[in-house]
């Protein structure tokens, strides 16, 4: 069967599955954002502290993806089987390119004009709100989006634990042989790596002017 | 920094004088609270400087240093502004005071306004922090090494610039610089440091005179 027609026969579905994908990728990366971002802030107020939190976010990275996901299944709250498994998982690998963008965006501001804005009479927050983070939003946005591409691909493996997603697709095909159905689920999911990549490399530039 | 007794008055030009590492920069900090002393104390606009909340202090300070640390993102304007905008002054308030600091520091407001920080030269970005420092009105002007990174031709403009406006406004000003002939071309008193010590202080004409081997050092640059 050609691509066109298992789509064709298969609609809602394919739709369906895309929309899990999109629910597993956004909310964890808003999550990741929300934990990451503040993290990161802080983590420059606290240097001493950025080196065990950095490394700590550094070896969640490197467990493989469908390691962590079976090591989180017999969690109790964060474990189970579904979606909130694999958002959880998800979380985490997000969360490194989240807090060190924001450390280093914000460690990157001139030293000058950080001098300046403080000689100047401003608060610490309102030298993080009116020059840290302006200055360092290009390079926030940038981590956020190696975290959006990223997890969009490992996404597709929480399939493995019943979270659906387009990864439902891949799974099914490779255990039945069946090369449509991989790529039913494989084209779509690059398709929207490629998209958000775009889309957030415009905010970016955007964010850099 | 030792045994430093330093009493500055309204309307005094003092220039902080001394070799790198003579902590020049560390006084003039102590005098905005961006460095705290750990024995003695320092009073600031008649009050102890531990008493001020840090901030407070400092919107009543011109602060000027050396790598300027305009804003890069926001323009001339909302960087002249800073302070001001912390006070809480009102938009149209602002931007008279604006162009009013920008034509005082020779950079006509049509012209440079609406221009970011990398847009300008080396000698306009000092300009701009000028105007900056002195956008609030502050009775006290701390600048430290201000003109210290632009070209000999630059840095005598600012020099001659400078010293003209703080007479004209009547700032009390504090300046820091390891360049004897800045010194004796901006102070009304010179300060001399070494190692941490207060070796001189007064007017040009005494320094020129004065039999420390430290101010013999400097002074005989003068005569090179």
């Amino acid at each position: 069967m050609s691509l066109w027609a298992f789509y064709a026969a298969h609609a809602g579905e394919a739709a369906g599955l895309l929309w899990q994908h999109l629910v597993l990728v956004g909310v964890s990366t808003a999550v990741a954002v929300a934990i990451g971002v503040p993290t990161g802030i802080w983590l420059t107020r606290r240097p001493a502290a950025s080196g065990p939190v950095l490394g700590l976010a550094n070896v969640f990275q490197t467990i493989p993806s469908l390691a962590l996901f079976g090591f989180l299944i017999p969690l109790p709250l964060l474990g189970g089987i579904g979606a909130r498994t694999a958002i959880v998982a998800l979380i985490v690998y997000a969360l490194l390119p989240v807090i060190r963008t924001t450390w280093t965006g914000i460690r990157g501001v001139d030293p000058a004009v950080r001098e300046a804005a403080l000689g100047m009479g401003m608060t610490d927050g309102q030298l993080l709100w009116r020059v840290e983070l302006p200055l360092a939003a290009s390079v926030m946005l940038a981590g956020i989006r190696v975290a959006v591409v990223t997890s969009v691909g490992t996404a597709t493996i929480a399939a493995a634990i019943g979270a659906g997603g387009l990864g439902s697709y891949i799974f099914r095909g490779v255990a039945t042989v069946d090369d449509t159905l991989i790529v039913a689920g494989a084209v779509p999911a690059a398709l929207l790596a490629l998209g958000l990549d775009g889309l957030l490399g415009w905010v970016e530039r955007r964010a850099a002017r | 920094m030792r045994d430093l007794d330093l009493e500055i008055r309204t309307g005094d030009v003092l220039v902080l004088l001394g070799r790198s590492g003579s902590g020049k920069t560390t006084t003039l900090k102590l005098i905005n609270a961006l460095v705290r002393a750990g024995r003695g104390s320092v009073a600031t606009l008649g009050r102890d400087v531990a008493a001020w909340e840090p901030h407070e202090l400092r919107r009543r300070i011109g602060y000027v240093i050396q790598d300027v640390g305009l804003f890069p993102h926001v323009d001339v304007l909302r960087n002249v502004t800073v302070v001001p905008e912390l006070l809480g002054w009102d938009a149209a308030r602002r931007q008279a005071r604006a162009r009013e600091l920008l034509a005082l520091v020779g950079l006509p407001a049509d012209e440079f306004a609406r221009r970011r920080p990398r847009e300008l030269s080396g000698g306009q970005r000092q300009r701009v922090g000028i105007a900056r420092a002195l956008a609030a009105d502050p009775p006290l002007l701390l600048l430290d090494e201000p003109f210290g990174a632009l070209d000999p031709l630059t840095r005598g403009d600012l020099q001659r610039e400078f010293r003209d406006l703080a007479a004209r406004l009547g700032k009390t000003v504090v300046f820091v610089t390891h360049d004897v002939r800045e010194a004796v071309r901006i102070g009304s008193r010179i300060a001399l440091l070494s190692a941490g010590r207060l070796v001189f202080d007064g007017a040009p004409d005494a320094f020129r005179a004065a039999e420390h081997p430290e101010v013999r050092a400097f002074a005989r640059m003068l005569d090179a």
